[in-house]
């Protein structure tokens, strides 16, 4: 067994391993946790970027737990999408945590500091866990790791976060509920919990019902997890009231799991035959897409709290994810935009996140109408929101214009031309509520009142700035690199490895 | 750790000297048998049950003496510890798998222990470590969160119940 085989149960475990000891640390020093935490996801995104280069120097990797054959035992299998998921995952959680020392240090009083970065590494390794997972089984207990933490995250601010969090235990049950009956339905017509060997018996079993509403289940309990349109509604609430580094966090990469899950399910458990000629669900998904790309920017132009508003962005950027996993049995370029839009949403989301944050942080403005004159006093963070927003909006040169093309490209390649429509649509939309932040940050003359002398202490930090700058770069690197062919063996290798079945 | 709020007193002015001697007597006894559901029959399984008997134990002192004394034997950074060190048992022996056999094994494949594999053989070592350690493990990780769920429901630190009386 080679070593590198190793690596994602390490990844996984170790990271179980930091959050205890980040408690256990907690009563020595208060100030060990965030430089235990922060050490630990840099060697997990080292070693996840050597699990991404073997899987694609090698293949994909079989890791039977303790030993077992697979159908009996739990089997670890991570092939380019998990290897190229935990990457990203690690990157934007050690981004984050070097944003969230300093602003954790305001918004959450002194004692609950272990706590917090104790659960932000149970959350990731939570995340880790169903990222590297090939069994569903074992994926629900991961995904109720994550979403435990989750809960407590978004609770830890305290006050009118509380209910918030509240809602969120509520629904996400609901959701955790849906999927464990789904997959307990799945496992009573197949009698296993393993992907690949559910994979093989699930086709003569296609025409069950119970088959076919176990995949409605799980669906609609994904749906739920991953805030998608019409199941949104505990999202907005959770976003605005928790800390900025939380909310930057599970918008950019706890979603993004969860949109892993659901892809997971479509490509590698269920095939796209049974989507597209058993059940039909393929268009349906795309107009659930549609309406939730539509309806989550109509929300959001509305909002005048600008987290409450990079929420339901969300819930409109989410629409994109799922129309390209709707588009894909009809058309590669589905899945392509669905790869770039995790990354980019990841990367564009995270930023704007922790940008709104740091004005929250510097200045408590949280009001998009108080935000004249933000581009004078805080010229990097507002610069870093004006990027990320731009290419939010799609504008060319941004990660937001390829991840666009790609579903454009995949609606007029499947001939779906209702939904070029609805995406060019909803880049107009998307300028309008970031082109109003945009425009009062840079455009409305404000009066600066006249302050003497303290003008050194009141700049933004920069372990605040640089991850915001980092991010706000890579917007841009990024939408140059997805339109080169640099990511092609990537891509080529996630697309043959989902859609031929590169897990059997 | 003061005790704040009203919970504690009230109980301790009512003290019954027959509880107190039963339960006293009775708590080693209820020790021993969590201890023997987790680890008597050297195999899988019991872990969490003999936990919760062991949280039973000590949740039944804290009743009988009240928080205050309870929160005394029981404090949090020893919960905490008990919770952390549960998990380094269970997490640690399947670690020590791979460490000892040098990533030859796969993560909780615990023959790869070769220690105790050339001691009691391979179903032995599997035996032994998920009764020794395994077990062992999960039992005090889910007897430490027992605990501390009770105390979460019976007794609240000063700061929180100011916050509490502020809203």
């Amino acid at each position: 067994m080679l070593l590198a085989e190793q690596l994602p149960v390490i990844i996984v475990t170790v990271a179980m391993f930091c959050g205890f000891t980040i408690l256990l640390a907690g009563y020595l020093n208060k100030k060990s946790a965030f430089w235990i935490s922060l050490l630990a996801n840099i060697v997990f995104f080292a070693l996840s970027i050597l699990t991404l280069r073997h899987v694609l120097a090698v293949g994909p990797i079989k890791y039977w737990q303790g030993g077992w054959r697979p159908p009996w035992g739990i089997e670890y299998v991570v092939d380019a999408m998990n290897a190229y998921l935990l990457v990203i995952l690690f990157f934007i959680v050690i981004l984050i945590e070097i944003y969230s020392k300093r602003n954790v240090e305001k918004e959450i009083e002194a004692r609950k500091h272990p706590t917090f970065y104790a659960l932000i590494q149970l959350m990731v390794a939570g995340l880790a866990g169903i990222t590297v997972t090939g069994d569903l089984f074992n994926m629900f207990v991961w995904l109720e790791i994550a979403s435990l933490t989750a809960y407590a995250l978004i609770a830890v601010a305290g006050g009118r976060a509380l209910r918030a969090s509240y809602n969120y235990v509520i629904m996400g049950s609901i959701g955790a509920v849906f999927y464990i009956f789904g997959v307990g339905w799945i496992y009573a017509a197949t009698g296993t919990l393993n992907m690949a060997d559910m994979r093989i018996l699930l086709p003569v079993v296609y025409d069950s019902r119970l088959v076919q509403m176990a995949f409605a289940f799980i669906v609609v309990g994904i749906m739920i997890k991953a805030y998608i349109f019409p199941l949104h509604f505990w999202q907005p609430d959770a976003y605005t009231y928790a800390p900025s580094s939380v909310s930057a966090m599970i918008a950019s990469i706890h979603g993004k799991v969860m949109i892993y899950i659901l892809i997971r399910l479509v490509y590698s458990v269920f095939t796209l035959d049974f989507i597209r000629y058993y059940i039909g669900l393929d268009l349906i998904i795309c107009w659930v897409a549609a309406a939730g790309i539509l309806a989550g920017s109509v929300f959001a132009i509305k909002q005048r709290n600008v987290k409450r508003m990079l929420a339901y962005s969300s819930v409109s950027q989410f629409g994109y994810i799922l129309l390209g996993i709707g588009l894909s049995p009809l058309s590669p370029w589905g899945l392509v935009g669905v790869v770039a839009h995790i990354l980019n949403h990841a990367v564009m989301k995270g930023c704007l996140f922790l940008a709104a944050g740091s004005f929250i942080h510097q200045e408590g403005k949280w009001d998009i109408r108080s935000f004249e004159g933000l581009s004078k006093r805080m010229p990097w963070a507002s610069g870093a929101f004006a990027i990320a927003a731009i290419s939010m909006i799609g504008i060319p040169p941004t990660a937001g214009f390829a991840s666009k093309l790609f579903l454009i490209l995949a609606s007029l390649d499947a001939a779906q031309y209702p939904f070029v429509v609805i995406l060019l649509l909803s880049g107009l939309l998307n300028l309008v509520y970031f082109w109003r932040v945009i425009d009062r940050m840079y455009f409305v003359r404000h009066e600066e009142p006249t302050e003497g002398g303290n003008e050194g202490t009141r700049r933004l930090p920069i372990s605040m700035t640089a991850p915001m700058m980092v991010l706000a770069a890579l917007c841009i690197i990024l939408g140059i690199f997805w339109l080169t062919d640099i990511p092609m063996p990537l891509i080529n290798q996630i697309l043959s490895d989902l859609s031929t079945g590169g897990r059997l | 750790m003061t005790g704040g709020g009203a919970i504690p007193e009230k109980r301790m002015a009512g003290r019954d000297v027959i509880i107190e001697t039963i339960s006293r007597l009775i708590l080693p006894f209820i020790l021993l048998f969590g201890f023997y559901v987790m680890i008597g029959t050297e195999g899988t399984g019991g872990g969490f049950q003999g936990g919760t008997i062991l949280a039973a134990g000590f949740i039944l002192y804290i009743t009988v003496f009240g928080a205050k004394r309870g929160r005394e034997m029981i404090p949090e950074s020893v919960n905490t510890f008990f919770e952390s060190f549960g998990l380094y048992l269970y997490n640690g022996s399947g670690l020590l798998c791979i460490i000892f056999s040098m990533g030859a094994v796969q993560f909780l494949n615990y023959p790869g222990i070769w220690p105790v594999t050339d001691l009691v053989g391979v179903a032995g070592s599997r035996a032994w470590i998920i009764a020794f350690m395994v077990e062992v493990g999960i039992g005090l990780t889910v007897m430490a969160a027992f605990i501390s769920q009770y105390f979460d429901l019976a007794w609240k630190d000063e700061e929180e119940e100011m916050v509490v009386r502020k809203e």
